[in-house]
């Protein structure tokens, strides 16, 4: 497999230039940030895009090119530990489920089904008004949210890989359940559980923006994306570019991880 | 320019796409659409320009869900105001906060103050067709004062030792002592005897009827011909009540002709309007504060709390979150109140970052502490007034952290059990001076400041008991002066109301309590 190949994939160019543009971007934001994100500044409200603040400002004075970049920190924080979460436990429950099957399997499905007719971001709803709102239950209520794709994925993945003869080649070595799941089986279940993290980021990272935009995410005045855009919306006649670059940014985001999802996956496919 | 931002708002809605197709787009409830247009289809000529329509449907929006029908039972200032339209009292409040007489005809005091007569107007029906005679008046005091053996369900007729009905027409109330608050209390709604359905289909005595509540959708009233005062009798035929949460679905429901009328309308909603609608501003005698509790620490520290009084700059608060609208206050009053109004306060604490530096220090919070700020979610200025304090709080080293909570929460956890550390909230304008600041009587059940200082509790009992009105007014302003001192809370501002409308909707009355009088309005031909 040689990089050219990878290049001819357009949605793998196009998504991943994104995210590392993105990625470039809430890096920069670590270390510098045109101005402080929740400074306020009286005198410049709801200013216009110009030379001292690139992209304008918002109804406080503050500097949405900078809370931007802060917000890019806040998505990517909860995009990588909620996937985390649910990767993790989706896997293991997968796992389980999809290698030993029987009565396990399905006591643990029925569970996984019954999490999965709540729509998703109800239960992140719920989950958060449970909890109390800020940003660690919001990473926890999207991580959850998120366990049942990931184990389902992982089950049919077991469910395929353990009837092949390589499988039970190591059964007839005698090797144990856990090898054979870590070693032999896992290793051919990366580029899948890429696809699903990949497209399970982009999920959250949106379903982050609407919780906030809710009021029940990351709470004021730090800066996340879907807090800003509820915030622009009385703003959208008389100041249209706060909201316009905000969701431009957030679509970006979420178009990115999409594509390189799809882009990962036809490679997968095509060479499988 | 129209082009213009119609597309600029195209674009943005695009944008906000990603958002709304997952099904989180905000509470923006939409209207469900109902048989009854305002009737400006159906009229005939269209020759005089300013004619009063009869009839026609009003549909305005509210921010909040009503807490309880009844009116005994509810405390939220929203359901209140619209409530007011189906229930009247001896009184009606009037436009400069006088007295107007609604249910009594007239009314004496005897010389001691204990002893008030009121003589009841003929031909007063109900909404269920009974009449309305001083045996329904006695039910309903008896209610509120506790006379039934009951819990009292209001503190304002604590003070009501008996009531008499000597004929049909005739209630006479005998207090325990005087109370020169007690008058003003008598615009309690008057309910019919021994009906127990107020919470479920309420039955007043006012110039409209109730006619159906749909929870989250909307709360209708409709015209009462049967209504007493026939100089007072609507012109409309129907007032809807359109559950909005969202500010700014409200405006572009009215852009869109779904609404008529939007009762709390901010700046820039009024600027998104723009022409070709009646906008009407003013103070609204509200009193928009940071209340602390004054039992948590350090808050329990009177240098505490006066050094956040010293950080934050309501000047800055009211130009970032309220466009300029709006009134800096120092104590709990609002200026709209003339008589009651103690000057000068507003400049005790001129912002001054060192000397609160110095305050923090004395206390021993010399590195500050933090302080978590809990909001009703669905007040957008309160919210965006605490970012501003936080940033404010910031320079002198307190760390502060917002809460949004829901509004059915902050009514149970900080306004009920005083369960919070600091809190942002609108105290909305009251008639009486007493119903003001006795809100901070250390007896007071709501007192959620917790506050309690006897030299304060002494002020407010002194005046209720006053009758000659320049010293009482004198009391309430020396227990400004100390609420000031004591830094009970941050008094930010009054913030100015501005009320939209069609053009064609008009007679609407500002009042320095929340009060949308429907009676009053009506539609012109246009």
């Amino acid at each position: 497999m040689n990089v050219n190949y990878w290049l001819r994939s357009k949605p793998l160019v196009i998504g991943g230039l994104l995210v590392i543009l993105l990625l470039l971007f809430m890096l920069t934001g670590l270390f510098y940030t045109p101005y402080e994100p929740n400074e306020m500044n009286t005198a410049m409200r709801l200013a216009p895009p110009q030379a001292s603040h690139l992209w304008g400002t918002d109804n406080f004075g503050r500097d949405i090119f900078s809370r931007i970049m802060e917000g890019a920190q806040t998505a990517f924080l909860i995009g990588v530990s909620s996937v985390s979460i649910g990767l993790t436990c989706g896997l293991v429950i997968g796992a389980v489920a999809g290698y030993f099957g029987g009565w396990l399997d399905e006591v643990i499905m029925r569970f996984i089904d019954a999490m999965q007719a709540f729509p998703g971001i109800l239960l992140a709803i719920m989950l958060v008004s449970v909890f109390g709102p800020g940003l660690n239950n919001t990473i926890l209520a999207l991580g959850l949210m998120s366990i049942p794709s990931f184990s389902r994925i992982a089950r049919s993945g077991f469910i395929q890989y353990k009837e092949f003869d390589f499988v039970k080649a190591s059964i007839a070595k005698g090797a144990g359940a856990w090898r054979i799941i870590i070693r032999h089986i896992l290793p051919n279940m990366v580029s899948p559980l890429i696809v699903a993290a990949s497209l399970g980021f982009s999920g959250s990272v949106l379903a982050e923006a609407g919780l906030s935009y809710l009021g029940l995410g990351v709470q004021p005045p730090d800066p996340s994306w879907g807090r800003m855009l509820s915030e622009a919306q009385p703003f959208i006649i008389n100041a249209p570019w706060y909201v316009i670059l905000t969701g431009v940014v957030l679509t970006a985001m979420v178009l990115g991880f999409n594509l390189l999802g799809d882009g990962i996956r036809d490679i997968y496919n095509k060479k499988g | 320019m129209k082009w213009n931002k119609k597309w600029v708002a195209g674009l943005s809605t695009v944008t906000l796409l990603a958002i709304i197709i997952t099904g989180c787009g905000g509470n923006a409830t939409q209207p469900a659409p109902t048989g009854n247009q305002p009737a400006n289809t159906g009229a005939a000529t269209e020759t005089e320009q300013t004619k009063i329509k009869e009839g026609g449907t009003v549909r305005v929006s509210i921010a909040t869900e009503p807490d309880n029908l009844d009116p005994y039972l509810s405390a939220a200032t929203d359901t209140n105001s619209m409530m007011d339209n189906v229930f009247d009292g001896l009184f009606e409040a009037g436009e400069n906060g006088e007295l107007v007489p609604a249910i009594t005809e007239s009314y004496e005091v005897s010389e001691d103050g204990l002893t008030y007569t009121f003589k009841l107007k003929q031909g007063v029906v109900f909404h269920d067709g009974s009449a309305l005679t001083s045996e329904d008046v006695y039910y309903s005091y008896a209610k509120l004062a506790g006379l039934d053996g009951q819990e009292p369900l209001s503190s304002k007729f604590s003070g009501v030792d008996s009531v008499e009905t000597p004929d049909e027409h005739t209630v006479i109330i005998k207090l325990k002592g005087q109370d020169a608050a007690f008058l003003a209390a008598n615009i309690a709604a008057i309910v019919p005897k021994d009906y127990d359905k107020q919470s479920e289909q309420p039955i007043g005595a006012g110039p409209f009827k109730f006619v159906e509540y749909q929870p989250g959708q909307q709360l209708v009233l409709e015209k009462n011909a049967d209504f007493y005062d026939k100089e007072r009798m609507p012109k409309l035929d129907r007032v809807e009540f359109k559950i909005m949460p969202d500010a700014n679905s409200s405006v572009l429901a009215l852009q869109a002709g779904d609404i008529d009328m939007v009762p709390g309308v901010s700046a820039q909603g009024a600027l998104q309007l723009g022409e070709g609608y009646t906008i009407v501003s003013g103070p609204q005698n509200m009193v928009q504060l940071m209340a602390l509790n004054n039992s948590v620490k350090p808050l329990d520290d009177v240098k505490v709390r006066q050094a956040i009084n010293l950080a934050v700059d309501k000047d800055v608060i009211i130009q970032t979150v309220s466009d300029g609208n709006g009134t800096p206050l120092g104590s709990n009053m609002s200026p709209a109140m003339k008589m009651y109004y103690q000057e000068g306060l507003e400049n005790r604490y001129a912002p001054n970052v060192e000397q609160a530096k110095a305050l923090l220090k004395e206390a021993g919070y010399e590195d500050g502490f933090d302080l978590t700020i809990t909001v009703p979610s669905n007040y957008q200025f309160h919210v965006d007034t605490a970012q501003v304090i936080s940033e404010q709080l910031k320079q002198v080293g307190i760390r502060a952290t917002l809460k949004q909570i829901e509004w059915s929460s902050w009514l149970e956890d900080v306004y009920n059990n005083a369960k919070y550390e600091a809190t942002i909230i609108g105290l909305t304008g009251k008639l009486d001076p007493h119903e003001v600041l006795g809100r901070y009587e250390s007896s007071y059940a709501k007192n959620f400041y917790k506050f309690s200082n006897s030299e304060f509790d002494g002020l407010i009992e002194k005046a209720r008991t006053e009758l000659d009105e320049t010293a009482r007014a004198d009391l309430y302003k020396q227990a400004q002066e100390l609420l000031t001192e004591q830094a009970v809370a941050v008094f930010i501002m009054d913030p100015s109301r501005n009320v939209a409308m069609k053009q064609n909707l008009q007679g609407f009355k500002m009042y320095p309590v929340q009060k949308y009088d429907f009676a009053a309005m009506y539609f012109t031909e246009e």
